[in-house]
């Protein structure tokens, strides 16, 4: 086997992946796939964790992740729905209405 | 063996990981995403956590993959012209964020190999009681509560989810 | 008790007409004449409890007691104080009357008599305190009443120059005598008379190094230094040269207090603190020697510039300017009796001379040239009269109060060696002038052809009674005042320096008796040559001697030596230090921190962009930083 620093660097380059996403990505639908993509890399790291360590909480911890994920996708493609409805635009960078 | 599987699956994890951020296509973007989460349920697999494998296909790549390419075909979106803006910052930023995780993961000790007793004693019991049966075990005794409250949230996430897509909800009627 | 009364009678009309003016207006009068007579009526009664007993003492409050400082207000009377009191009460009485009719109709009647009771009071507590501190603070109060009168007509630029004029130079005076007031602490422990006079034999070999500060050395006795200091207020109060300058500016104000306070009273304080503390004087020589040589020097100085001036009342200002050099050469000489005996006869015929002045302007209304009057002889006949009772006292004619006066001053230089001779010598110089310039006065001003404004011709007339029979009661003090036997009442209490025989007139020598009223008649015969016989002799004197009569006429250009030297540096300092200090670093500093936030602000604001990437990104640097901090610094 390998050791378990190789899972947790996986699990960091995945990680760390879909944090540039979020960063670079005009589109509200790429954004949100990005943040799926760093979900999964907690999901990665914490099996690893239950499978090194023998306990089987981590294995329960992903399981509520997942759901939590599976709520959170449902609701944020809800208001993009809306959101398109209203501005007709995919584009993060036209959402400013924040600006000063 | 193990390690080979470990590093077919995690180099095939990075490559779609970068394929899912890089692509201009959202729809080629969520294809990538679905190779990727075969490949995570595969090292689930390698780390002996079948239940979890399969519900990472059945949900993930079964449901909320689906979802989102439901979403970008009824919004038919267009294809992205080019990054935004910031690309070099947020390229140089992940890069050194990525180095200090590594460096502050080096200096941890961690272990090495699996647990001693899953070898041996944990083998045996796991061929007895089977990793479903002990997480349901684990989810229904010590984690009742979460587990009920994650019910909840989906309940609400639901209700939200209807609402929020309903027309008529943000402005008037079909424009 | 009553002896408290006495200030606070004029006080509590300053209060009453000061507080409720607005309502009393014209019948301000009705509270501030019975306040002043109050005061002279309890003087008299005072006059009679110190002229047949003691001196007077009163402690009134225990005003400051702190550590080895301890000052009360209080009084203490003896016969030079009761001598002032009278003085101080019946010429302010009168002028009381006087304003009246003078100031008739203006609008700031009330706050005119409400000033006028303030300086009563405060002149009057001047004169009973009995230690230094009260004398200092009162001293400042008669400064403050002065400079509230003469700028009466406060919307007139120059009244209020010549106000802050006469109070600056007061205070550049009242400086030095605050040191002195300091040393005399320092040295004695104390500030009351009584116990500074006790101890001043025994303070006689204390000297006090000058240089010090400079790192040098140089003993000077310490007596004389503080004498030296008071001087210095004296020299500002009763305008000595070289602090003169502000009382011919001074006639700005209305002319009831030009008699008041800058011929009777106030400015004769100066005397009155050289003959009060003679007991200090006494001791040090060195600086009665400096007051006497100031005191000729002023009486002279001032006698010359009168000769050529227009105004009316500007001849008669540095007419007191000399007296008073000539009162402040007496106690320089060790004559202190003579000093203030011819104070109080001054007191008498000057203010007869402003009031008599102030009548002519009333009646040719409000003009003070002298060049456009004449021929007032038969229409102001009253006035006519008393001015020239007033200015025979003046010149020193026999039979007159201020011929009493100045045989006691110059019977008592004469007598006091050989600066004493010298200083008679100018005396002398200087009556010859006197009268020259006061009856130059009457013949100018009443005599001849009348130059008066056509306009104001025909209705010229006496003014009322109130403007003229104080003018009255005045002229018969000047022609009696020197019958009253003043100088024996107040010898016995001040005594000349060791040495001084105190010579009287009627020991000195007849020759100089009759010198001086040669002196007197000469001038007077002189005047009358010069502007009645032969008219446009003066022009002719005045362009064969040309730069001496500019130098008299422009006042030896004093003021302008100063407005150079100290006035315009002074300025320019200010206005530089308001230009690079309070501009161009505080407000620039206060402005730039102003400035500076507006800036950082509209900087800040772009940080809010609105898009939620760049707020994702700084979140992803915060967490980069943090690590790297975590990195750097934990293991």
């Amino acid at each position: 086997m390998v050791p378990l620093s190789y899972y947790m660097i996986l699990s960091a380059i995945v990680f760390v992946t879909g944090v540039v996403g979020v960063l670079i990505r005009r589109n509200i639908i790429m954004l949100l796939l990005s943040i799926e993509l760093m979900l999964n890399a907690t999901n990665i790291n914490f099996v690893a964790f239950s499978y090194y360590l023998d306990n089987i909480a981590g294995q329960v911890f992903v399981f509520f992740a997942l759901t939590v994920a599976a709520a959170e996708v449902a609701v944020g493609l809800a208001i993009i729905i809306a959101l398109y409805r209203v501005k007709a635009t995919m584009n993060v960078e036209e959402l400013n209405l924040m600006k000063w | 063996m193990a390690t080979l599987s470990f590093f077919y699956f995690g180099s095939v994890i990075v490559l779609t990981a970068i394929l899912v951020v890089a692509l201009r296509n959202p729809v080629h973007s969520v294809i990538a995403l679905l190779v990727m989460f075969f490949h995570i349920a595969g090292l689930f697999v390698t780390l002996h956590a079948e239940f979890l494998a399969a519900v990472q296909l059945i949900v993930y790549a079964g449901a909320i993959l689906v979802l989102y390419l439901f979403v970008v075909m009824i919004l038919n979106l267009q294809q992205d012209d080019s990054y935004q803006r910031q690309v070099k910052w947020g390229l140089g930023l992940g890069l050194i964020a990525l180095a200090e995780v590594i460096a502050i993961i080096s200096k941890v000790a961690l272990p090495e190999e699996p647990a001693s007793g899953k070898t041996a004693a944990g083998e045996a019991a796991e061929t007895i009681a089977g990793n479903t049966e002990t997480v349901g075990k684990a989810l229904y005794t010590t984690y009742l509560f979460p587990f009920e409250v994650a019910s909840l949230i989906l309940l609400v996430a639901m209700i939200g989810a209807i609402i929020m897509a309903k027309k008529g909800i943000m402005g008037p009627e079909e424009k | 008790m009553k002896y408290a009364l006495i200030p606070l009678l004029p006080f509590a009309a300053f209060l009453i007409i000061g507080l409720f003016g607005h309502w009393i207006r014209e019948r301000a009068h009705w509270i501030a004449v019975p306040a002043v007579a109050g005061s002279f009526l309890l003087s008299l009664s005072t006059f009679n409890d110190i002229a047949n007993g003691e001196p007077i003492r009163v402690t009134l409050y225990s005003w400051i007691t702190s550590g080895a400082f301890d000052v009360n207000i209080g009084f203490y009377i003896d016969r030079l104080t009761v001598t002032m009191l009278l003085l101080v009460t019946i010429v302010s009485g009168l002028v009381h009357v006087y304003t009246i009719g003078y100031m008739h109709g203006e609008p700031g009647y009330a706050r005119f008599f409400a000033y006028i009771a303030l300086f009563t009071f405060s002149m009057l507590m001047l004169v009973m305190a009995d230690n230094f501190l009260q004398l200092y603070v009162f001293w400042e109060a008669v400064g403050l009443c002065s400079y509230l009168l003469i700028g009466h007509w406060y919307d007139r630029k120059s009244a209020c120059d010549a106000a802050t004029k006469a109070f600056v130079v007061n205070r550049v005076g009242d400086f030095g005598f605050g040191l002195g007031i300091m040393l005399i602490f320092v040295t004695f422990g104390s500030l009351q008379y009584d116990q500074v006079f006790g101890h001043a034999a025994l303070a006689e070999g204390l000297t006090i190094n000058v240089l010090k500060p400079l790192g040098g050395e140089w003993l000077v006795g310490t007596l004389t230094v503080i004498c030296l200091l008071l001087f210095t207020g004296a020299v500002g109060k009763s305008a000595q040269v070289p602090l003169h300058v502000w009382l011919p500016d001074a006639m700005e104000g209305p002319t009831p207090i030009s008699a008041l306070i800058h011929a009777a009273t106030m400015v004769t304080a100066g005397v009155f603190m050289v003959a009060r503390l003679s007991p200090l004087y006494n001791l040090a020589p060195a600086a009665l020697d400096v007051v006497a040589v100031t005191g000729g020097a002023t009486a002279v100085f001032a006698a010359t510039i009168a000769l050529t001036q227009n105004d009316i009342k500007r001849v008669v200002a540095y007419s007191t300017v000399s007296q008073l050099g000539y009162m402040m050469m007496a106690c320089g000489l060790g004559a202190y009796t003579a000093g203030m005996y011819h104070l109080l006869t001054h007191g008498a015929f000057k203010a007869l001379l402003f009031l008599g002045c102030g009548s002519v302007i009333i009646a040719l209304h409000h003009e003070q040239d002298m060049r456009r009057m004449g021929g007032l002889k038969n229409k102001l006949p009253v006035t006519y009269w008393t001015m020239v009772i007033g200015s025979l006292a003046l010149a020193g004619i026999p039979g007159f109060s201020g011929f009493f006066s100045k045989e006691e001053i110059l019977a008592g230089a004469w007598a006091a060696g050989p600066l004493g001779k010298t200083l008679t010598v100018v005396g002398l110089v200087t009556a010859f002038m006197t009268a020259f310039y006061s009856f130059r006065l009457v013949f100018v001003a009443f005599w001849g052809e009348s130059r008066v404004d056509p306009h104001h011709a025909d209705h010229i007339h006496e003014p009322s009674w109130t403007m003229t029979m104080p003018l009255i009661i005045l002229a018969i003090l000047s022609i009696f005042a020197g019958y009253f036997g003043i100088p024996h009442f107040i010898e016995p209490v001040l005594q000349g320096p060791a040495g001084h025989d105190g010579t009287t007139a009627h020991d000195g020598p007849l020759l100089l008796k009759l010198v001086a009223i040669a002196m007197g008649i000469g001038g007077i015969v002189a005047a009358w040559v010069v502007y009645v016989k032969s008219p446009g002799l003066p022009d002719r004197l005045a362009e064969k001697w040309r730069q001496a009569y500019d130098y008299s006429f422009h006042k030896w250009y004093v003021d302008e030596l100063y407005d150079r030297t100290i006035v315009k540096p002074t300025v320019d300092l200010a206005n530089g230090l308001w230009r690079k200090v309070d501009v161009a670093v505080i407000d620039a500093m206060v402005n730039g921190v102003a400035a500076a936030t507006v800036r950082w602000g509209r900087a800040m604001r772009l940080v809010q962009s609105g898009q939620v990437q760049h707020y994702a990104l700084a979140m992803a640097l915060g967490a980069v930083v943090i690590l790297g901090m975590y990195l750097l610094f934990i293991p």
